[in-house]
């Protein structure tokens, strides 16, 4: 039998943990440097490559451990569902924002709690507006352009008709590469 | 402890970091580290502060939920920890208007916010079209190899490298 407390903590748990996760990745992003303007946009000007270090290094590292859980049966994967219409028009409406601002969702998180007032004021009220103009439109781009080209919750192993390992030794060793490449580069 | 102290570390250290905590995410809360829904709640939140309840009937607000929920909470965490990070190495500043932008644009205020500001409409937006952001879809969904994820997150870096190189090559 549970009490209603018992209830309440059960409900309150995952906000716990999202908040002990939240920390972790705050603290990390902010010891990379990607709370950081000059290094976001410093990315996209192709002279600092601390970004996608960051991003390739965890994406092998995390392909690598959720798909051993995987195998293991420890975890269940969760891809997204996608289209032509969403991921490519979306993508890129995001990747000029993304350089506007040169802040994303989390890092802007990550740049209020370092102190950066242009994120605060200009970025987050301009990420909130940008949000409530899908939420209006959206019944409209749901029934058209966001249905163009739908593929499902398909993830590169079942579009190959490849076993899981099959990709991601091979993505791992290409990211590996990549970046060994980077850093003999001088990048 | 001097790690803790360091103003920045090594990012294969970060990203390692970053890939082990999103093990952990799967594992322990069943959720994958990702951002920008929450603040597509959040707007919502605060129409709804104006608006009434008819707001939360919106039918994207009936698929996302107007309520606080882990990642809510991942996302007040990272303010949090970044927050921490900085103080502990010193990093800390208020600052509104970052070095670079400061070198070809001057230290206005108002043309960096207001550039900030359109920069997140686009972003906020975006997000939702691509139904992702940078973790969302550039980390967790690239990680366990989903295709839109994969697409999302090149056309992030397609549609950033070319509208920064118009911005500092072409304007600035």
């Amino acid at each position: 039998m549970k009490t209603a407390m018992g209830v309440q903590k059960q409900n309150r748990a995952p906000l716990l943990q999202g908040l002990a996760f939240g920390l972790v990745f705050g603290f990390l992003l902010q010891k990379g440097g990607a709370t950081k303007y000059d290094v976001i946009i410093g990315q996209f000007l192709l002279t600092d490559f601390t970004i996608v270090k960051i991003m390739l290094s965890a994406v092998a590292i995390g392909m690598i451990g959720i798909h051993a859980m995987k195998t293991l049966g420890w975890v269940k994967l969760s891809p997204k569902s996608g289209s032509a219409g969403m991921n490519i028009i979306g993508g890129l409406i995001f990747g000029v924002g993304f350089a506007l601002l040169g802040y994303c969702p989390g890092t802007i998180a990550g740049a209020i709690g370092n102190g950066y007032l242009d994120a605060l004021v200009g970025g987050l009220a301009g990420i909130l507006i940008g949000s409530g103009i899908f939420a209006a439109l959206y019944p409209q781009l749901s029934q058209g352009i966001l249905k163009k080209g739908y593929f499902g919750d398909l993830t590169l192993p079942r579009l190959l008709k490849l076993g899981d390992w099959v990709v991601v030794i091979p993505v791992a060793l290409c990211i590996f590469l990549l970046l060994c490449w980077l850093e003999q580069a001088g990048l | 402890m001097d790690f803790l102290t360091q103003t920045r570390w090594s990012p294969y250290a970060v990203g390692i970091g970053i890939g082990i905590l999103s093990w952990l995410s799967f594992l322990i809360s069943r959720h994958p580290i990702a951002c920008s829904t929450t603040f597509a709640k959040i707007s919502g939140m605060i129409e709804r502060l104006f608006r009434g309840d008819k707001v939360a009937a919106k039918p994207y607000y009936q698929k996302i939920k107007l309520v606080v929920d882990w990642q809510y909470m991942l996302v007040v965490g990272i303010v949090i920890g970044s927050f921490i990070s900085a103080l502990l190495s010193g990093d800390f500043q208020w600052q509104w208007v970052p070095p670079i932008w400061d070198a070809s644009f001057g230290g206005g205020v108002i043309p960096r916010v207001v550039v900030a500001l359109i920069g997140g409409v686009f972003i906020g937006f975006g997000a939702r079209w691509a139904d992702g952001c940078t973790s969302g879809h550039g980390i967790s969904g690239t990680l366990q190899l989903a295709v839109s994820s994969w697409i999302s997150a090149l056309c992030f870096f397609i549609g950033g490298i070319l509208a920064a190189h118009v911005i500092y090559r072409a304007i600035g």
